[in-house]
């Protein structure tokens, strides 16, 4: 059989292959180690942290004594993102609807979603500053900073998220479950919230579930807009506090407790943005299923 | 038409009548309404901003991108050294992190058993997850300080290298910022690297294997030739976020408004100037700030066009909206 023997591979050859797939395998476990780090410290200083207290009391704000926990900065984030999804889904969805069912390849619509790359990839602290240029500094509602214009910059940051991931899902809506319906008779808007929408839906939730994930971790926006407070406050037209501004302002602190605060308050945050991510993914799941 | 068929105002029974025909209208027009009004938001913003900071581009003009003097005391604004700072950091934040994203996509991609691809992809995918804030706690009390001492005797062992040694370590410096934008870029880098590389058609792969090359050989001679523009495109989009990250950096690049000397020493940058000084500012300071952030604008969004047309040609006539627009648009997360 030596006629079909396949000659072999160089010793050199085979050494660069080796070293090549070794570096590459090296590269991914140095992609994990941030991870495992960040993982790691969360949980041993941000668990310490954490108490009944913690999640019940509000920072009272004096730097001696007790500095309170964190409960105002979470009601704080989850009423001004939950304020910035209603703005952002309706919206999203909607201009997404435009692209998939009248744009469709026309230059408005290309010019559209063009645009709507462009947000993408606006940093976020870009929509804090036109938030206050335009709402803030004009007092608009009269108050400067307020927690509704912190929604309505993340509603912004969130729109390209909605609009794209939006946009996918409803171009894999079959078009002849569309044409099947304009056939029968119906008029479009019945097509649309009778047929698109309905079978496009668990597509629609993850993307959306995604944006509040990414809106609910964002800082930088909230900065320019909603600023620093302590208590609870339902009036969205007030400064209110947030987790991310919390632990922003605890970071800077000299004292060790703030700073431990910080911690839990980081623990917290992650811990709600994964339960976003979680959630998207196995709606995300369960759809593809079906 | 028979009459039978016709109703009164002379229209067919098939047709909708005005008002049945009205809905259809609004919503139409009022979905078109809504996608225009996005234009004119981000032109209304341009515009908005550029009037905002007209006064300082016309006191101090090209002085205020490229004169190195930035002096909250004497109230003079020349931002060289922030737009320094960004630039040196985001270039750190590349040399880091694209080499390893895409090391780590190759692997995913092309080496790693079918079983363990999905799970490690989320694992790379969960840093996409971790707010900038956490990034920023996690610099300023964990990588700084540890890292220190390492700098230190690297500072000193390599003295002789020009910009790296020189100088004693700062505990907050250009290279932790480009680090920890290193870790933040890394996810998005590796999703589009993944996806651009799943691209790649079996064909060619095969072809290459068939003609005796080894794994790596048709990685580079397969792989890599037909994913350079989509790699290159998501480099550019990690490079994007780069420039305009700013809770993380501003707490561990030390804030000093001066090009720092070597790669150790404390700087700035346009975004952490913004979220610094934004409280305590007032007149032309806080045009500064706008100006800075026009600059900032400015800077992304060329970066960006650059980046979607590196993606758009790596997606070899796929449309835009496919796959890879989808993790551009909401980052790699919703690779599920």
């Amino acid at each position: 059989m030596s006629a079909t023997q396949i000659p072999q591979i160089s010793t050199r050859r085979r050494r660069t292959d080796k070293l090549m797939r070794g570096s590459l395998f090296a590269g991914t476990m140095i992609a994990l180690i941030p991870l495992i780090l960040i993982i790691f410290y969360l949980l041993q200083r941000g668990l310490g942290s954490w108490s009944k207290s913690f999640f019940t009391t509000d920072p009272t704000g004096s730097f001696f004594g007790n500095p309170g926990g964190i409960r105002s900065a979470i009601l704080g984030s989850l009423e001004i993102v939950a304020v910035a999804t209603l703005i952002s889904i309706p919206v999203g969805i909607g201009v997404a609807l435009y692209l998939t069912e009248y744009g469709k390849q026309s230059w408005f619509a290309n010019t559209v979603r063009y645009f709507v790359d462009v947000m993408t990839g606006v940093p976020s602290i870009m929509f804090g500053l036109f938030i206050y240029i335009v709402l803030v500094l004009a007092h608009v509602g009269g108050s400067g900073f307020a927690g509704w214009k912190g929604s309505v910059a993340l509603a912004l940051l969130m729109l390209p998220i909605v609009i794209r991931s939006a946009e996918v899902v409803l171009l894999l809506v079959p078009s002849s479950l569309r044409e099947a319906a304009l056939a029968l008779g119906a008029p479009r808007w019945r097509v649309i919230t009778r047929v698109v929408l309905p079978t496009a839906r668990s597509g629609l939730v993850t993307g959306s579930l995604l944006a509040v994930a990414r809106g609910m971790g964002e800082t930088a926006p909230l900065l320019f807009t909603v600023a620093v407070a302590f208590g609870v406050t339902g009036n969205l037209n007030q400064q209110m506090n947030t987790l991310p501004i919390q632990i922003y302002t605890d970071i800077q602190s000299p004292r060790s407790e703030i700073v431990a605060r910080a911690w839990g308050g980081a623990l917290t945050l992650v811990v709600l943005v994964l339960i976003f991510n979680v959630v998207a993914r196995a709606v995300a799941r369960r759809s593809r299923m079906a | 038409m028979e009459a039978a068929t016709t109703v009164a105002g002379g229209r067919s029974v098939l047709e909708r009548s005005p008002a049945g025909r009205l809905p259809d209208q609004v919503l139409k027009w009022g979905l078109t309404a809504l996608a225009a009004a996005i234009l004119v938001l981000l032109a209304y913003f341009f515009i908005r901003l550029v009037g905002q900071s007209g006064n300082v581009f016309s006191t101090y003009g090209l002085k205020f991108v490229f004169g190195n003097d930035w002096d909250v005391s004497r109230n003079i604004y020349h931002g060289g050294a922030l737009v320094a700072g960004t630039l040196i950091t985001s270039a750190i934040a590349l040399l880091i992190g694209v080499p390893v994203a895409v090391a780590s996509a190759l692997f995913i991609a092309e080496m790693c058993p079918r079983r363990l691809r999905g799970p490690l992809s989320v694992l790379v995918d969960l840093l996409a997850a971790v707010p900038s804030v956490v990034y920023g706690l996690w610099g300023v009390f964990v990588l700084c300080p540890h890292l220190l001492p390492a700098e230190k005797w690297f500072a000193s062992t390599f003295s002789f290298i020009p910009w790296i040694g020189g100088g004693v370590p700062a505990l907050y410096n250009y290279f932790i910022a480009g680090l920890i934008l290193a870790i933040m870029i890394l996810p998005i880098v590796s999703a589009i690297s993944r996806e651009v590389i799943a691209t790649v058609p079996a064909e060619n792969k095969e072809a290459a294997l068939a003609l005796g090359a080894t794994r790596w050989e048709m990685i580079r001679m397969a792989v890599l030739p037909y994913s350079r523009p989509g790699i290159t495109g998501g480099a550019m989009l990690g490079l994007g976020r780069a420039i305009g990250e700013t809770i993380a950096v501003v707490l561990v690049i030390g804030n000093a408004p001066v090009i720092g000397k070597h790669l150790f020493s404390q700087g700035y940058t346009l975004a952490a100037v913004i979220a610094n000084e934004f409280g305590e500012a007032t007149g032309i300071h806080t045009s500064a700030l706008f100006a800075s952030g026009l600059v900032l604008f400015v800077l992304t969004l060329i970066v960006n066009m650059i980046a979607r047309w590196f993606v758009t040609r790596g997606a070899h006539g796929t449309r835009g909206t496919g796959a890879t627009g989808m993790t551009i648009a909401s980052g790699p997360a919703s690779e599920t």
